[in-house]
């Protein structure tokens, strides 16, 4: 199925995302995700546990895909996202966001930015203000453009994973691209 | 009751998609119980046609949702998007309420599969269609044609691609409208009256 698959991230991973892990990780997962898409919210903890078994050995990216027709809630679940990000807990706003996804009102934003310990007025002013609009629409244009097909999607070095995102199949997929990557490195460098 | 017309071309039955450069086979086809959408009266704007196997997939990141969150970079090339599946009216209409769609489905019913069958992207064992995208230009002609492994769902990057291609003086999205998620999506310019009340009973949220 691999060598069918032409769908490769047209945007690189750079400074302008969200990441964990080394950024000379030899694998780089990215997921377009929904805060309020129940599939996302299953992969969430299948994303810690291969963050988990990986280590540094991987850095993982998270960019917004909100499917605001169909999930009423993911736009400002997004923007309270990046909201945090401007104050340094993209991170933790981003868990606390998956572990509660049925209750994503703005009146829930506003307890997870206080439980996260962002300043509760900037906080409000950018959820007013929608400033996290235009780069939030930047996230799902580039995941359009990439051949995002749904929440959530992932690619793997660049390349989108169309297996499913079960542990199992997830986790040997990203150990693949990290044993691929260090056979072909050992090779060059030999 | 639906019957897929010819427009006076053969009706043949070609055995791979039709490829760019041919002429897309024109249809008549229910959107409503009442209401039909011609492909001939979309002349002069780019036509996305979005063959699928069926309505009601179970996952939330489906086709004809995708489509519907990217119909406003769809629409900012002019082009008219219409899905098209084996599923009859009621369903397509009880799909597209659920969904939110604000985008035609047709329903390639009766005979069944009939346009599907002269697009080439009908499924004989299965009895659905292809999961099979046209891109048409303002003329009729097929500019780009791609079929997904049917399981995959093929995304927009290439319908995009294809539009690009069709309006290549159309700045790439750039991020700065922020109204876009919160467009209502609604189809620019119909061909007709008809198209215009079709679009407008499927995107009555407006």
């Amino acid at each position: 199925m691999r060598e069918h698959n032409e769908a490769r991230l047209v945007l690189a991973v750079g400074a302008r995302d969200h990441a964990q892990g080394p950024s000379d990780a030899p694998v780089t997962l990215v997921e377009y995700g929904d805060y309020e898409c129940p599939y996302c919210g299953s992969a969430y903890p299948i994303v810690k546990q291969i963050q988990h078994r990986l280590g540094d050995r991987l850095r993982f990216v998270f960019r917004n895909f909100p499917l605001s027709e169909m999930h009423p809630h993911a736009e400002q679940a997004a923007e309270a996202a990046e909201a945090a990000a401007t104050q340094n807990r993209f991170w933790p706003m981003h868990d606390m966001l998956f572990e509660n996804q049925e209750a994503l009102d703005v009146d829930d934003l506003r307890s997870y930015a206080h439980a996260v310990g962002i300043d509760a007025a900037r906080f409000d002013g950018d959820m007013q203000e929608h400033t996290a609009a235009a780069r939030i629409r930047e996230d799902f244009l580039s995941g359009v453009r990439s051949g995002v097909n749904g929440t959530p999607t992932f690619f793997i070095n660049g390349l989108r994973h169309d297996d499913s995102f079960e542990l199992a199949v997830l986790l040997a997929a990203v150990e693949e691209a990290a044993g691929a990557l260090q056979r072909h490195g050992g090779a060059t460098a030999s | 009751m639906t019957t897929a017309t010819t427009d006076g071309q053969s009706a043949a039955q070609p055995a791979a998609a039709l490829s760019p450069g041919e002429i897309a086979p024109d249809f008549t086809l229910h959107c409503t119980a009442d209401q039909t959408i011609s492909l001939r009266e979309l002349r002069g704007h780019p036509v996305i046609l979005a063959f699928y196997p069926a309505d009601w997939s179970p996952v939330c990141g489906d086709q004809m949702a995708l489509y519907n969150q990217i119909l406003p970079e769809f629409h900012r090339y002019g082009a008219i998007l219409i899905g098209l599946s084996v599923d009859g009216v009621w369903c397509h209409g009880a799909f597209a309420e659920s969904r939110h769609l604000h985008f035609p489905l047709v329903a390639d019913f009766e005979p069944k599969g009939a346009v599907a069958r002269r697009y080439g992207v009908y499924r004989e064992g299965d009895g659905t269609t292809e999961r099979a995208l046209f891109v048409i230009d303002d003329n009729g002609i097929i500019h780009w044609s791609y079929v997904s492994p049917v399981g995959i769902n093929p995304g927009a990057d290439g319908i995009l691609n294809a539009l690009e291609a069709l309006s290549p003086t159309l700045p790439k999205s750039d991020g700065g409208d922020s109204d876009f998620c919160k467009s209502e999506g609604v189809v620019c310019a119909p061909a007709s009256d008809t198209m215009a009340r079709a679009i407008a009973s499927m995107g009555g949220k407006s």
